[in-house]
């Protein structure tokens, strides 16, 4: 599904990827874990399209097409989706009219026909059910005022709407209460099936208890330096990250 | 004598006014004619605002009339199909239409408004009737020493309406005014001054909207008087979409009595250069004044707005929200004043003004005025000046919508305060439809 290839990216001058190789497959969960400031949100970026950064190297095909070569919003429409670590407010936008618009241009870019005022009311409120959100809240203007926690079940309420077929969650867990972090894992694995594929960034192990990933890659330096299974996570909240660290430096 | 600024202006009005006189046989000597030849004789003895102006710092109005307009040339005939009449008209605005075009009344278009508790009469009528029936509204708001468009209108102007609502009168349907141009063969210039009497206790609308149609440079000049009776509810629009020809000027004066409430909608859509003076005059205790304004600009229009709230007797409440959005090499200017007199205690006075710019070459220049002289009052003023937020641009095209359409939903959201604020819906609808057509581009 997300072939990353050698990827190298800044920002500015300052190199921030140095080359990122990462196989994801339908139905796998991929945690990227790191100490602060190893890249891991720049990876989630770059994979999201956002323009700050500049791609210096390597590829990375989504679902056999140069995904780098598209916009942010068609990579949305392609089914890839970012969970923001800071979901931006919006004044004057309500969730809901937000949410029909993306859903209609995603469904009409893959050839679907627009939803009908019903239909799209039953999905939001299934949807809305599975993360424990209230619908006034969604008629607000988007994330204007929310808690944390509200903003972090709202970004995965969206996941939820659009059904995107790569989900990258960046850092959804941090600042989460255990209430939140449990309802926002149980969103995330309602959604999981064996033809869409998650990708975790996290700096805790905590999330991992409730979202068991197939594989963890502990990123420094703009490099996945280990990979292994979830025990390599555990070992990471026992140990910390500076043998990681050290082991890394010593090869360098 | 003195240099003047805008002495070729006044040269040629020179010429005019002097013709104007002859034409005038039994009006010679009426009471408005006096007022109108003190005007003239302010604004030749004055002129017009200089470069070194400071109510006209941005906005050099004179130098664009001296190097766009010829004012010696005559008006030209409306041309233009009834088509196109009806174009300019609000889709489902169920109003009393009164139509001006090329400035002058147009009984053939507008609507006889025989409405009780209402009186709705063009001023060329009306002047030539009874100037008598005009006194102690004609001139009583606008102060022509103080501005040469105004002094300029006072001198000419001939067309417009004069309304006057009964006390306790509530006019359901608004009176609304349709100033079409026709500059398709040649240049035009007109003055139009309305007059707008609120008795105690009445509630009334009335909308303004200008369109210019054609290739050729017009000048607009406008005054409007209001007067706010005790308790009077006056909602006024202005909706200014002229052609990128169009040189735009009005003043606009409201004195509000007790208990008062006064909201002025301004919507500055297009144009080469507007200016819009807006003074409201709060004279007694409990008055409101409410003054919206959205400027959605691009290619070269220049756009000032200027308010002044005068706040003269204590506990009244005002409240200014002016919002921009700047393409092109369009410029913005605001300069809203609050003036708190030492007897206006207990003053509620708020003042906000935010612009987006959209491009490198477009420019703002805001600048609030607080002058307060009570010491018991609540006054704020806020300004704020950036770009489009890229982040929140990011956010929506993360979510699948193209750029060009998420750029048209956060410059909707940022305008929609001032649609909220409009309570007649087909205004409300009309205006969003232009908004929403002239952001998703």
């Amino acid at each position: 599904m997300l072939s990353i290839k050698n990827l190298q990216a800044r920002i500015e001058e300052k190199e921030i990827l140095r080359g990122i190789d990462l196989e994801v497959k339908p139905g796998e969960v991929h945690a990227i874990m790191g100490p602060n400031g190893s890249g891991k949100s720049t990876l989630a970026s770059v994979l999201a399209g956002r323009e700050d950064y500049e791609v210096t190297g390597g590829e990375v095909a989504f679902q056999g097409n140069d995904l780098l070569e598209m916009d942010a919003d068609v990579r949305a429409r392609e089914g890839v989706f970012l969970a923001f670590q800071y979901p931006v407010e919006i004044p004057g936008v309500s969730t809901t009219n937000f949410m029909k618009t993306a859903l209609n241009q995603i469904r009409e870019h893959q050839g679907e026909k627009a939803l009908d005022a019903v239909s799209f009311l039953k999905r939001m409120k299934e949807k809305m059910k599975l993360v424990e959100i209230d619908q006034s809240l969604l008629s607000r203007s988007l994330n204007e005022g929310f808690s944390g926690g509200e903003k972090k079940r709202n970004e995965i309420f969206q996941m939820a709407m659009l059904e995107p077929k790569l989900a990258i969650l960046d850092e959804t867990d941090s600042g989460l209460d255990i209430d939140a972090l449990r309802i926002v894992a149980n969103g995330v694995n309602t959604l999981k099936s064996a033809d869409n594929a998650t990708i975790l960034v996290t700096h805790y192990q905590r999330l991992l208890e409730y979202i068991v990933p197939d594989f963890v890659h502990v990123l420094y330096n703009g490099k996945i330096v280990k990979s292994g299974t979830k025990e390599l996570a555990l070992e990471l909240e026992e140990k910390g990250y500076d043998w990681i660290k050290e082991e890394a430096d010593a090869t360098a | 004598m003195e240099k003047i600024a805008g002495q070729t202006i006044v040269d040629s009005l020179t010429s005019q006014f002097e013709s104007f006189e002859k034409s005038l046989n039994g009006q010679g000597k009426s009471a408005v004619h006096a007022i109108r030849k003190s005007a003239f004789e302010t604004l030749s003895n004055h002129g017009f605002p200089g470069p070194k102006s400071e109510a006209y710092k941005f906005t050099n109005f004179t130098k664009a009339i001296e190097k766009n307009l010829d004012l010696d040339s005559s008006s030209p005939t409306f041309g233009l199909d009834a088509q196109l009449i009806s174009a300019s008209e609000i889709a489902g605005l169920n109003a009393h239409k009164i139509v001006f075009l090329n400035g002058i009344y147009s009984e053939e278009h507008s609507d006889e408004v025989e409405v009780q508790g209402i009186k709705v009469t063009s001023l060329a009528k009306a002047l030539k009737a009874d100037s008598k029936s005009l006194e102690g509204i004609f001139n009583t708001q606008a102060n022509f020493e103080k501005d040469a468009f105004v002094a300029m209108n006072t001198a000419f102007a001939q067309h417009g309406v004069v309304i006057e609502v009964e006390a306790n009168a509530v006019i359901e349907k608004p009176v609304v005014l349709y100033f079409i141009g026709d500059c398709t063969k040649s240049q035009l210039t007109y003055n139009i001054r309305n007059l707008v009497v609120a008795g105690k206790f009445s509630q009334f609308t009335v909308i303004e909207k200008f369109d210019t149609i054609g290739e050729h440079a017009s000048l607009t000049n406008a005054v409007n008087e209001f007067s706010v009776a005790e308790n009077a509810h006056v909602q006024y629009y202005k909706i200014e979409n002229d052609s990128g020809k169009a040189y735009h000027i009005s003043n606009t004066h409201a004195s509000q009595a007790a208990n008062s409430n006064f909201t002025a909608n301004t919507y500055a859509l297009n144009g080469a250069m507007v200016r819009n003076n807006l003074n409201i005059k709060l004279e007694s205790e409990g008055c409101e004044a409410y003054m919206n304004g959205l400027y959605l600009l691009d290619g070269k229009t220049h756009v000032d707005n200027h308010t002044i709230v005068d706040h003269m007797k204590p506990n009244c409440y005002s409240n200014e929200l002016y919002k921009g959005i700047m393409d092109g090499s369009s410029k913005g200017v605001f300069n809203g004043k609050i003036f708190v007199r030492q007897d206006a205690q207990q003053t509620n006075a708020f003042q906000s003004n935010k612009n987006i710019l959209l491009s490198d070459k477009a420019t703002v220049n805001t600048k609030p005025q607080l002058e307060i002289w009570a010491d018991d009052v609540k006054c704020s003023h806020g300004c704020t000046t950036g770009q489009l937020d890229q982040e929140a641009l990011f956010y929506l095209q993360s979510r699948g919508i193209q750029k060009d359409k998420a750029r048209a939903i956060l410059l909707t959201a940022f305008a929609s305060d001032l649609l909220e604020n409009v309570s007649n819906e087909a205004i409300k609808i009309y205006l969003g439809e232009i908004i929403a057509q002239r952001l998703e581009k």
